[in-house]
């Protein structure tokens, strides 16, 4: 396998609903800061790909006005998926495995506030048995959280307390949407919207994007002092009807962390994209993470969730550690699906 | 609803806002007043209309804004003959793409006042305002473009803007 | 500098699916008010039937007929329903495990109360009062003994 590195990473400051700016306006500072941050020129990007979901943005075909924010002329090498960016970076990383370019540019961007992504959401399901009754997505959430508490592998202590951490955590991440100081006895004392799940356990609706420039061998080790290498990365689905899953329990997560190779050494810092608060003690189980491994400094997914960026969002948080020298060896994680239903792994190192 | 087939049906709809953002919003409050107004790339100085807030070649944010003329030629051009559903004019009739005086791009309008046989490239047209009263924040406070009179722009001048 | 302009936008489509042959017969035996689970090479019966088995990806055909009450495996509280919920008062979307099959099915669950909803609760059918071919035939779940 060809060494592959994230070396740089920029994103917005998330937002309730950014009304200023269209897609491409939001994105277009995105993309150029991350180009500045790993040092190659936009026009010497090899490859260049993308991640967002049309229905959010309800037009057919709405992320090709995206491609505005990347000078596409003369015509670039271009791919997109309809999925989180995360995606998007394992198609780029597999790309560079060719071995005939040496950089890529992957972007996500999302506006979850133009429809009810709960609602937009529902489209993602079976459309002949499911869809139909329009579950939306928090309460397909809480038919996990529920089976997780019953199975015993969680409390609503825990999730409150994961809530509480994640938003205090979130303080300091300049990006972040929800943050501050919250009190697990107080969030308990709140009603629920979805039983058992409380607005704290659940993910904020966030506007926002983001972006990763990569880079192989040496330009990599050219353009970045110390460049996330990228030591491993899977991504596995599970079946589309939510009743045949063990939803207490992530095999996706858990094969594709093992092919990534997460237990293959210690974890400093581990970027998990739980939007809901249950979600994170299924991964952290899937994953086998030892306790003391630092769970989302960022805030994860529950301090800003914009929907096909908050994946690749935590690729970037995890990779920025190691760039910044404050971490060596990290584990990234992005979803998507209904209750973790698809799940993509990437562990990542510091070599410097 | 299963029939004989074995085909159900599965409407679906969702409501959105959209959001103009901040060069759209400029264009679409200018247009009410009878003005069109673009932007200039400050990379390779092309005026695009109306502006979305970058230059799609260099990839770059537009910020200048410049006023382009409501008339200007004929890029290329398209003459429908069947009705659709939701059609404002009777067909036959033009639709063509008009690159306004000033401007690197051009739009799509509707051609009116010329016989669909006289519709051709290079055709110098002007926009056909609505009345004050049925002026809008959209495209439509056009009604129409129709022919100026002018001698038709040679080839040269716009075979790299079409 | 104006401020960004919104504008209202309704995306609607007509879309039309076809069945074929497996969700087809099991949306025909709803229509009389006869639930059917595909049973796979190992015995195991899916409620939904699917046209493959997730396990293993062999071609599912064989379908039979399983009971119309089962067991509550998960569920939640909705005490207030939003606009594209089919029931318009408080109910449950839950996970139900019928009676002869081995997954479960997504459908709602109409107590009234919630206090009356536990995982493991027996459910039965409610059928609609006019069938037309389709999932909705089963217009919710109730408890058992009401």
């Amino acid at each position: 396998m060809r060494d592959v590195a994230v070396v740089g990473f920029a994103q917005t400051a998330y937002a309730r609903s950014e009304l200023e700016l269209n897609e491409t306006e939001m994105l277009m500072p995105v993309i150029h800061q991350a180009l500045e941050r790993g040092g190659i020129p936009q026009k010497e990007i090899g490859f260049t790909v993308s991640g967002s979901c049309d229905y959010l943005a309800g037009q057919p075909f709405a992320f090709v006005m995206a491609l505005d924010a990347v000078g596409a002329w003369p015509p670039i090498r271009e791919s997109h998926v309809e999925m989180d960016g995360a995606w998007a970076l394992y198609e780029a990383w597999v790309r560079l495995q060719c071995g005939d370019i040496d950089s890529a540019l992957v972007y996500a961007f999302g506006k979850s506030s133009l429809g009810d992504i709960r609602d937009v959401l529902t489209l993602q399901l079976d459309p002949y048995y499911t869809q139909p009754l329009w579950p939306d997505s928090v309460s397909m959430a809480a038919l996990q959280a529920r089976a997780t508490l019953d199975a015993g592998k969680a409390t609503e202590r825990e999730m409150a307390e994961i809530a509480a951490r994640s938003r205090r955590d979130a303080r300091a991440n300049a990006a972040a949407q929800v943050t501050g100081d919250f009190n697990a006895d107080a969030l308990l004392a709140e009603r629920y919207i979805s039983s058992p799940l409380r607005k704290h356990d659940c993910p904020p609706i966030s506007d926002g994007a983001a972006a990763i420039v990569l880079a192989a061998g040496d330009l990599a080790q050219r353009v970045s002092k110390r460049p996330a290498w990228i030591t491993g990365i899977d991504h596995r689905v599970e079946a589309h009807g939510l009743g045949m899953r063990d939803l207490t329990a992530s095999a996706s997560t858990r094969i594709a962390g093992e092919r990534a190779g997460v237990g293959e050494g210690k974890v400093d810092v581990a970027e998990l994209h739980a939007p809901f608060t249950h979600q994170e003690i299924i991964l952290r189980e899937a994953l086998g993470l030892d306790d003391d491994v630092r769970v989302n400094p960022s805030g994860g997914a529950l301090a800003a969730n914009a929907v096909m960026v908050a994946g690749l969002t935590r690729i970037g948080e995890a990779a920025q550690r190691i760039i910044d020298g404050d971490a060596n060896r990290v584990v990234a994680h992005a979803t998507s699906g209904p209750c973790l239903q698809q799940n993509l792994v990437c562990v990542m190192e510091g070599r410097s | 609803m299963t029939d004989a087939y074995g085909v159900v049906s599965r409407p679906v709809r969702l409501d959105y806002t959209f959001t103009a953002g901040k060069a759209l919003s400029r264009f679409l409050t200018i247009i009410e007043g009878g003005k069109i107004i673009g932007q200039r790339c400050p990379k390779c100085a092309k005026v695009y209309v109306p502006a979305r807030g970058s230059c799609p070649t260099c990839g770059v944010a537009t910020a200048e804004a410049v006023e382009v003329k409501d008339r200007g030629i004929v890029t290329t051009f398209c003459i429908v003959n069947i009705p659709f559903p939701g059609m404002a004019v009777k067909p036959p009739f033009a639709a063509a793409s008009v690159l306004l005086d000033g401007a690197d791009i051009a739009i799509f309008h509707l051609l009116q006042e010329v016989p669909v046989e006289n519709v051709r490239m290079g055709l110098r047209v002007e926009a056909v305002w609505k009345p004050a009263s049925e002026m809008e924040m959209s495209m439509e406070s056009i009604a129409y473009f129709k022919p100026t009179g002018e001698p038709d722009a040679p080839y040269d001048s716009y075979k790299d803007l079409l | 500098m104006p401020d960004s302009l919104t504008a209202p936008h309704v995306l609607e489509y007509p879309y039309t699916r076809s069945t074929g042959e497996v969700i087809g017969r099991f949306f025909t035996g709803l229509k009389e008010r006869r639930i059917l689970g595909a049973r796979t090479t190992e015995g195991h019966v899916l409620v939904p039937p699917q046209e493959y088995d997730p396990e293993t990806g062999a071609e599912l055909s064989d379908l039979i007929e399983v009971g119309e009450t089962g067991v509550v495996t998960t569920w939640t509280w909705i005490a207030e329903p939003r606009p594209k919920h089919l029931l318009q008062k408080p109910f449950a979307f839950a996970l139900v495990k019928l009676d002869g099959a081995d997954t479960a099915m997504l459908h709602m669950v109409d107590t009234g109360d919630p206090s009356v909803m536990h995982t493991g609760m027996r459910v039965r059918v409610r059928w609609a009062s006019d069938l037309i071919g389709d999932i909705t035939d089963i217009a919710c779940f109730e408890p058992e003994v009401a």
